[in-house]
């Protein structure tokens, strides 16, 4: 239970803190495409024998890319091009799970998650993954708020604007891959989603809509874990469950301007 | 600043052919034309974000991304969803200036204090963006611009949505900018009051139909070269 509630505090953090950047800039149904287009690169990391972040997480950002190439070539929008690759990866994913003898894990555990069977080294990974994201939050903060406002005129400035995009990515298939252990590849999204989302109907400026979100995360993931504890439920919806009722509540009373 | 013979496809289209044109340090440019003109095709290509399928684009003393070059977009290109204040955008234009890993440091902030001053923004500096005026949004850009330290600055319709008064004040804030040596280009569809306002203007429709001060390029053959025949009834209309 220790190791569950540790694991649950670190994706409470960091999945809104990526979330805030993912819900300000449009790109919640990416967030949900890429936790559904990693499954192959987990499934194929449980078949080798090594954490399956190791190959989840490269997956995850060659599908970011594959959708901007995808969108470009095929001149369709990103949201088609998301539409095509989520749902191959996903099939794709499914058919090496039936088909590999080797694996012993549920696909149930993967879709609605499995926090309270997490591992020591599942930890260890978890921690590694929030640092990294958190100090790669810090470090490209400035460049990430300048392309999400605007894209053009940071790309004019220099190709850190690139970079800064790329290293985006890179962080929200981390997270994602991490938050799956969590929350399962269906609900990571509402991790990834909701408290940003809750977050930003209650503050005003972008910073501290990373802050809060990051609180009500946590605070979301270790009353939905304590209720799946005491009322066993799956750990997954009953975050999502806690998470979504901060907002409803929220959305209740507070609303933002329109833009 | 230099283009010589740029010719841009955009979509297997041709969208600018053979555009040749110089702008001099302490230029304010007007670039007019009708939609589909190819006024942001050409912002696009100076500024480095589309390719030059032939000819070449020149900033002297100023390569493209290395910040010298400051790019307002069309409101619709940004983000308005992000609640960033003004004085986060006015930063913005420090990016450059400093390494990844360097916050902003006093000498930014006494910068960007002083390019908000500037562009008379000052006791705006803690409001969200989406709470300004049309006209005040332009002169964050601008501001920002200042910040950076850019020496040319292209403004793409900068006058969309924004009232009289207020294109007057950014007009002045631009004319200041370029008495500093700057080379401003500025993207519009408004075509009144363009003698008082720039020293330059280019004439654009997919290739450039003049260049000149704004009370010699406006002759009959050239507005029929930009707007057809509604483009002659308007330079009969402006005889009369």
């Amino acid at each position: 239970m220790v190791r569950a509630l540790i694991g649950a505090i670190l994706v409470g953090v960091m999945c809104p803190l990526v979330g805030a950047y993912a819900v300000t800039r449009n790109l919640a149904f990416i967030g949900d495409a890429l936790a559904h287009a990693v499954l192959p690169g987990m499934v194929l990391g449980f078949i080798v024998g090594i954490n399956p972040a190791i190959v989840a997480v490269p997956t995850g950002v060659c599908v970011a890319v594959l959708v901007r190439t995808v969108s470009r070539r095929a001149g369709l929008s990103s949201d088609t091009a998301i539409g095509i690759l989520f749902a191959t990866m996903f099939a794709l994913g499914l058919v090496m799970l039936s088909t590999s003898k080797t694996i012993t894990v549920d696909i149930e555990d993967l879709l609605l998650g499995q926090i309270l069977a997490i591992t020591p080294t599942g930890i260890y990974v978890s921690l590694g993954i929030t640092v990294m994201v958190v100090l790669g939050l810090f470090a490209f903060h400035h460049w990430l708020v300048f392309t999400s406002f605007d894209p053009l005129g940071a790309q004019v400035v220099g190709k850190r604007a690139s970079v800064a995009d790329y290293a985006f990515l890179v962080m929200l298939a981390l997270v994602i891959v991490t938050g799956i252990q969590a929350a399962g590849i269906v609900l990571v999204m509402a991790m990834l989603v909701i408290p940003a989302a809750t977050a930003y109907l209650l503050v005003r400026r972008f910073v501290s809509i990373m802050m809060t979100a990051a609180a009500l995360g946590t605070a979301a993931a270790v009353t939905g874990l304590y209720l799946s504890y005491y009322f066993n439920l799956p750990a997954g919806p009953a975050m999502t469950l806690v998470a979504s009722g901060v907002f409803v509540l929220v959305v209740s009373f507070k609303r933002r301007a329109p833009v | 600043m230099s283009l010589r013979d740029v010719t841009v496809e955009v979509g297997g289209h041709m969208a600018l052919s053979n555009v040749t044109f110089d702008v001099e340090p302490g230029t304010l440019m007007g670039v007019v034309g009708p939609n589909g003109a190819g006024k942001s095709t050409l912002f696009n290509a100076i500024a480095g974000l589309l390719p030059v399928r032939q000819g070449k684009v020149t900033l002297h003393g100023a390569g493209q991304g290395t910040g010298a070059l400051a790019y307002v977009p069309q409101r619709e290109s940004v983000n308005w969803r992000l609640p960033v204040t003004v004085m986060d955008v006015v930063l913005m234009g420090r990016c450059c200036r400093r390494g990844w890993y360097r916050r902003p440091g006093k000498r930014d902030r006494e910068i960007v204090n002083a390019c908000l001053g500037r562009v008379g923004l000052w006791d705006y500096r803690s409001a969200l963006m989406t709470e300004l005026s049309g006209g005040q949004r332009q002169r964050v850009f601008v501001g920002r611009a200042l910040a950076q330290e850019a020496s040319v600055l292209l403004l793409d319709e900068a006058f969309s949505g924004v009232d009289v008064a207020a294109q007057e004040v950014l007009v002045g804030v631009l004319q200041t900018l370029r008495d500093e040596g700057r080379i401003v280009l500025l993207a519009t569809h408004d075509l009144t009051n363009l003698t008082g306002r720039f020293d330059q203007v280019l004439c654009l429709n997919r290739h450039v139909c003049a260049c000149g001060p704004p009370n010699q390029v406006f002759t009959s053959e050239v507005m029929e070269q930009l707007y057809g025949g509604h483009g002659v009834r308007l330079t009969m209309d402006g005889d009369r």
